[in-house]
């Protein structure tokens, strides 16, 4: 494969000796987005912090990372060097394109980071809290246009949830699907919708800049002083996380040694100066409550995109 | 400081010996990745960005710009010589570029793409760093009621600028908006002709429909050919450089696909293909050598070079004043930005004043030392071309098929338990549609083009349809719509009435077939 030989190539001008894990680092995604980012700080940190000599990524993009996911699961098998990076966007893009692979045919190691969405509107909206978009909602939900990014994603998914919290059927949300969060920016900020949903990091800079007026924030704890959704009397609590998993049928010791890697990478000074220059959250956990929170995710998202009409 | 002083400290920033060399490795390594067929300049970014993260901003900046543009360049290097476009941007050089090349002038193509790309470049640039924030209003004023008047623009006078046979032109339209329907549909996230096969939900991609249909299209008419052999290539003909005639026909192109790829590029949902597509459409309207289109038209290439480098700078725009990844590319500058700390937003102007415009005085840097280094290897290049024939033909599969698997090579396709490429495959099937297409004489270019613009209108319009909630005046509802539908009526109705005046002569020329 082309990619890997230049990223050997690549990899192998900058002469970094050799330790005894190499890693292959699988973004199911295209480059620059948010997965082939997370792989590509990984692999800074790993190989930054010596943990791993060695680390390559490689991107197989396409229909929310289950094209990746699938091969993944049927090529890697028992490779305990290969690693995978995900997130909630999987979850709901395996129950949309009813994927035959799931995350129960990989081993997820860890929930490394998280972001909240954020709901907006532009600075000139009518709209100055979400009492009034709730109200606007349950007075015609049709009229209130939602810029989000593809459908069944975690943005559609609450808008559904809002929705549903207050009492409004949530197929009547007039979900508009943009590619990726800077179409949907420019759609909200050119007055196009009434309401933009997508990553704080993709609305940060407008929202200091007072282009856009922030509603709330999906997540659990306030951002730049944006009260939560639950603050604001709609009971809806949703991070976008990201992971990392590792091939099926690979034994408990070499789990085991895996997240003991990861582990050491997501306390490293490292890791925690990426955080910091990329706005991500720290959400890490692992081992038995990270499967546990996994299980609970998968089943929540499933309840609501059955609402919202995407899964039958 | 004024614009002006802010410049003038990026280029002494950009200037410094160690970054002029870092610049000099950018483009090198970017034009070695970017003439791969199939590796866009995104990819080839994506790929050389670590490399630049171990310098300082300014070095890395300066090389990353040099990357962006080598790899731009390789791109349509390959399209002119080898028919084998690396991007969607780079198709519609393919068309004049390649018959060029096969007439001995691939020198002249090769030169006034770089020079195009150079002029394109500089006043694009110049222009953002004086207008960014203004045009920057007006692009996000675009609604998606405005940008399905805009595909209809482009529908119309793309469609009209492709062979001499409507019939046929739009047989192949339509064969490419077939293709565009294929996939996950964005709107419902329900696959749609997809037919279980998981390769197929993130629909077809451009680059192997392109490669497909030009380069294994042709090796297969070619072989095909009885005494095929005959018709021979000409490696050099005349100069290897640009005549006066050549000068004389390129400037005015370069200058109106500066014109129209810059606005288009600063578009969030415009892409850097749609303004090559419309400033081919352009100069075929207004050449004064009609009856050269089809076959090696220099404007043909000059037009589309510098309106794809003009776009390429407006999508910065965006980017810059905005924080909008408009491309793919533009979502990896983002990221290297990223590594330095900078956010790109509407604050970044005036938070991180020097370095941005660092970036922008290398930008111009690495474009004047793309055409340093290539003006003078043109001659090696179009050696490329006095390789024996069967031997060209067979490298030109190599490159394509490595392109390919480089690019989606996924050993996804499971038949009796024997793995394959699924990419592959797809390639090798478009090739036999692309040798079919020929050799009943449909034009393959409007294929691609509705493969592009397809989904991209249907998006809009069902955009703009839901967030009116079904109501279709929305279409019509800006002024801006009704004077994108006034344009493409007059595109429609303005020929027409010349050809019922008598004056069909010209019209019927400029329609020669491209093949």
């Amino acid at each position: 494969m082309n990619k890997l030989l230049l990223a050997a190539l690549v990899s192998g001008a900058m002469a970094v000796p050799a330790f005894a894990a190499d890693y292959t680092i699988m973004a199911p995604a295209a480059p620059g987005g948010g997965w082939d980012q997370t792989a590509r700080s990984i692999q800074e940190a790993l190989t930054a912090e010596g943990i791993s000599g060695n680390v390559q990524v490689t991107n197989v993009p396409g229909a929310g990372g289950t094209i990746g996911l699938a091969q993944f699961a049927t090529q890697e098998s028992g490779n305990a060097n290969a690693l995978i990076v995900g997130g909630y966007v999987m979850v709901g893009a395996i129950l949309t394109n009813a994927s035959p692979v799931t995350l129960d045919n990989i081993t997820p190691i860890a929930r490394l980071i998280g972001e909240s969405d954020v709901i907006v509107v532009p600075a000139n909206s009518e709209l100055q809290s979400m009492d009034d978009l709730v109200a606007k909602l349950k007075a015609d939900p049709g009229s209130v246009s939602w810029a989000g990014g593809s459908a069944g994603g975690v943005d559609h998914i609450i808008a559904g949830l809002v929705a549903k919290a207050v009492g409004v059927d949530p197929t009547k949300v007039n979900y508009i699907a943009y590619s990726g969060g800077g179409e949907a920016l420019a759609a909200v900020l050119g007055g196009q919708v009434t309401v933009g949903i997508s990553g704080y990091g993709e609305f940060e800079s407008q929202i200091a800049a007072g282009e856009l007026r922030a509603l709330a924030m999906s997540g659990e704890n306030q951002m730049d002083g944006i009260p939560t959704l639950s603050e604001t009397g709609v009971d809806v609590t949703v991070e976008n996380w990201r992971m990392i998993a590792a091939a099926p049928d690979i034994t408990d010791e070499q789990k085991a040694a895996i997240t003991a890697d990861i582990k050491k990478m997501a306390e490293s000074a490292t890791w925690k100066s990426i955080l910091e220059t990329k706005g991500w959250v720290d959400m890490y956990l692992d081992g038995d409550a990270f499967d546990t929170q996994l299980a609970a995710d998968i089943e929540s998202t499933t309840t609501v995109l059955k609402d919202i009409g995407l899964v039958q | 400081m004024d614009t002006f002083g802010l410049l003038a400290a990026g280029f002494a920033a950009a200037l410094q010996w160690q970054n002029l060399i870092y610049a000099f490795i950018g483009v090198t390594l970017g034009t070695a990745v970017g003439v791969l067929p199939g590796i866009g300049p995104a990819l080839t970014v994506a790929l050389l960005l670590p490399v630049t993260y171990r310098l300082d901003p300014a070095g890395s900046l300066i090389m990353f710009a040099g990357i962006y543009y080598g790899g731009m360049y390789g791109g349509s290097t390959t399209s002119i010589l080898l028919n084998t476009p690396g991007e969607s941007a780079s198709i519609v050089t393919a068309l004049e570029g390649n018959k060029m090349a096969r007439k001995g002038r691939g020198g002249p193509a090769l030169a006034t793409a770089a020079i195009g790309s150079f002029v394109a470049g500089l006043i694009a640039t110049l222009a953002m760093a004086f207008v960014a924030p203004w045009l920057v209003r007006i692009a996000i004023s675009f609604g998606p009621a405005d940008y399905f008047a805009l595909m209809v623009l482009a529908f119309v006078t793309v469609s009209a600028a492709f062979g001499d046979s409507a019939l046929r032109g739009v047989t192949a339209l339509f064969i490419g908006l077939g293709l565009g329907v294929i996939g996950i549909d964005l709107q419902t996230g329900q696959a749609r002709l997809a037919f279980g096969i998981p390769d197929l939900l993130d629909g077809i991609e451009v680059t192997t429909l392109a490669v497909a249909l030009f380069a294994i299209g042709e090796t297969l008419v070619v072989a095909a050919a009885r005494g095929g052999l005959d018709d021979d290539i000409v490696a050099v003909k005349g100069s290897i450089w640009m005549t006066m005639e050549d000068w004389k026909r390129s400037w005015p192109a370069w200058l109106r696909g500066t014109l129209i790829g810059f606005p288009i590029g600063a578009m969030p949902a415009g892409g850097a293909e749609i303004g090559t597509f419309f400033s081919y459409a352009a100069e075929r309207r207004l050449t004064k050598h009609p009856e050269e289109f089809g076959h090696g038209a220099i404007e043909g290439v000059a037009g589309p070079e510098a309106a794809n480098n003009a776009s390429a700078a407006g999508t910065l725009m965006p980017l810059l004043t905005l924080g909008l990844p408009t491309t793919a590319t533009a979502a990896i500058m983002l990221a290297g930005f990223q590594q330095f700390g900078l956010q790109p937003g509407p604050l970044l102007f005036t938070n991180n004043a020097q370095l941005v415009w660092a970036l922008i005085a290398s930008l111009l840097v690495a474009n004047f030392m793309l055409l340093v280094l290539n003006l003078p290897l043109i001659g090696v290049w179009v050696r490329l071309l006095t390789v024996p024939k069967p031997w060209l033909y067979a490298g030109i599969l190599l490159f394509a098929t490595l392109g390919t698997l480089g690019a989606n090579g996924a050993m996804s396709g499971n038949l009796f338990g024997l793995r394959f490429s699924f990419e592959l495959m797809m390639l090798l099937g478009f090739g036999i549609l692309g040798y079919v297409l020929r050799r009943f004489g449909y034009p393959i270019a409007p294929v691609v083009i509705g493969l592009i613009l397809g989904p991209l209108s249907e998006q809009q319009l069902r955009r703009a349809l839901a967030i009116s909630q079904g109501d279709p005046m929305v279409l019509v509802h800006s002024p801006l719509a009704i004077s994108l539908y006034v344009i493409a009526a007059a595109a429609v109705l303005v020929p027409l009435w010349f050809r019922l005046r008598g004056k069909g002569q010209v019209f019927s020329q400029l329609a020669a077939d491209e093949d």
